[in-house]
């Protein structure tokens, strides 16, 4: 007489659990995937033009926006073009070419990187990514370095 | 009741909700007086602080504008041309810093007197949770005029939340809006600030000080060892309130002072595309966890100093929000006790942190 009451019982415990599950689920899902934002267009930049090549004056720097994120454009005083990603490696920052210590240093956390973009001194623990510098009719164009 | 509480609009009142108990209960809560009571006063402090806040935060929203090209114009704006706009900003600001220090000292006041034990338990958890919240508050609040020092601080301290392993990056797409930080970002923190930590924070915040009035102030050890005719109490109403009172206008007099005499700078605006400027500094009261961050190594163990560094916190900050259940209990005889040398060290560090963060 008990045996079948209980399990009937527990039949409705557990589709009732089971709806509350689904309920809360059915909640948070969308919540969930709301608070996820979404992919932004513009962000998938394969090169970016600077401007004309005498423009950029050596032993000078200038960050270049790249899609979203900034890229560090330093002419060196022989003339030579280097661009690293600006984006410090430890935490987020963004780096900054220094002339006088010829190095790139990034001022939140005193991380250095040589002009390579190798970290040499202070909290990074990567070198900064680099990119491509061509000079297409005259101008500076930084690309993607194709892997 | 008595006839005449049945007149007028308290009367009337009394008849419908039943409020004469609850009044009888006030007028009889009692406060114990001794040398440490002056550490009752410190939640009150805080408790006003929060007021101010809430008060200078509604009438700073009457002018600002959230987004990342207007957020910074909009605070300049009300700084410069609205008539005391620099005055409510500066005391918003200098307000919250000085709630997060009361709500330290209370803490840890609580902590020495070790009023935290039963039956008082969930009013030191609720406590440290408001401690959190308010922290969240701050965090999020330094972003909002979108100028260059708090761009960068979010942004690291948003990367330092994604070391973590397996939910980090989430948690900081989550907090970022996005991969970066961006006007995204910004009306993110916005809408924390202003709609998501003060819903929550108000309701503990109800919770907590119903603890407190149901319980009453914590006698401490050396007064409860006292016999009963040498203990001393004062009336909470109105003797203790208007001490409390008293205490406030001290509070929001030095406020003032602080606001005038040192108004809170704008700085410059953001641009997510220029170099980090030297002097990037998390608000003070990060200011220790960063710098202990700072000094882990990159590599520790094979693990990643940051994430051991932000996991050691969580767990520690877990230990501190549980201490009344696993407090360590001794005869009251020796000289050194576990907990106050637990207490010190916790204390110690944070001083010592902080202050090696401002000077390096």
């Amino acid at each position: 007489m008990a045996e079948p009451k209980r399990s009937r019982r527990s039949f409705l415990n557990y589709v009732l659990g089971g709806g509350l599950l689904g309920w809360i689920g059915s909640v948070i899902y969308p919540v969930a995937s709301y608070l996820r934002p979404p992919a932004e267009a513009g962000g998938d930049v394969a090169s970016v033009k600077w401007g004309p090549e005498g423009d950029f004056r050596p032993g000078t720097s200038a960050i270049v926006k790249f899609g979203r994120k900034p890229v560090l454009l330093v002419r060196l005083e022989d003339g030579e073009f280097r661009a690293l990603s600006a984006t410090c490696t430890h935490l987020d920052c963004t780096v900054q070419f220094r002339s006088d210590q010829r190095d790139i240093w990034c001022a939140c956390h005193n991380g250095v990187y040589d002009l390579r973009g190798q970290n040499v001194s202070g909290p990074p623990p990567r070198p900064l990514g680099p990119y491509a510098v061509n000079i297409v009719d005259g101008d500076v164009v930084i690309a993607r370095l194709e892997a | 009741m008595s006839e005449t509480s049945k007149r007028g609009v308290f009367g009337w009142l009394d008849d419908r909700f039943h409020l004469a108990p609850l009044v009888d209960y006030m007028r009889h809560k009692e406060v114990p007086v001794h040398r440490h009571s002056i550490w009752y006063y410190m939640g009150g402090v805080t408790l006003f602080l929060f007021i101010v806040q809430l008060f200078t935060g509604i009438l700073l929203l009457m002018y600002y504008r959230p987004g990342a090209e207007s957020a910074y114009e909009s605070v300049r704006f009300l700084m410069n041309k609205v008539p005391f706009g620099w005055l409510f900003r500066a005391v918003h600001s200098w307000g919250a810093n000085i709630f997060i220090l009361f709500a330290f000292v209370h803490m840890f006041s609580t902590f020495f007197t070790r009023a935290y034990g039963r039956p008082r338990e969930l009013t030191w958890v609720t406590g440290f949770v408001l401690l959190a919240l308010g922290m969240g508050f701050g965090f999020s609040g330094y972003l909002l005029p979108w100028n260059e020092l708090a761009f960068f601080a979010t942004k690291v301290g948003t990367d330092i939340a994604g070391v973590l392993p397996v939910v980090g990056d989430a948690i900081k797409v989550f907090l970022r809006g996005g991969e970066d930080v961006t006007g995204a970002t910004l009306i993110r923190f916005y809408a924390f600030h202003i709609a998501l930590i003060p819903a929550i924070f108000t309701g503990i915040l109800g919770v907590h000080l119903l603890f407190v009035q149901r319980q009453g102030m914590h006698e401490p050890e050396f007064v409860s060892r006292q016999p009963e005719g040498e203990k001393r109490t004062m009336a909470f109403f109105p003797n203790f309130l208007l001490r409390d009172l008293f205490v406030w206008l001290i509070v929001l007099n030095v406020l003032l002072f602080l606001a005038v005499f040192y108004p809170w700078e704008l700085g410059l605006e953001a641009d997510p595309f220029a170099s980090a400027p030297q002097g990037i500094k998390p608000e003070w009261y990060f200011m220790f966890m960063f710098q202990t961050l700072k000094l882990i190594p990159a590599h520790v163990l094979g693990l990643e100093g940051e994430m051991l560094g932000v996991l050691v916190f969580m767990l520690a900050g877990l230990a501190w929000m549980l201490v009344p259940f696993w407090e360590i209990r001794t005869r009251a005889t020796g000289r050194l006790k576990p907990m106050a040398v637990i207490g010190f060290l916790a204390l110690g560090f944070i001083v010592i942190m902080t202050i090696v963060g401002y000077l390096v």
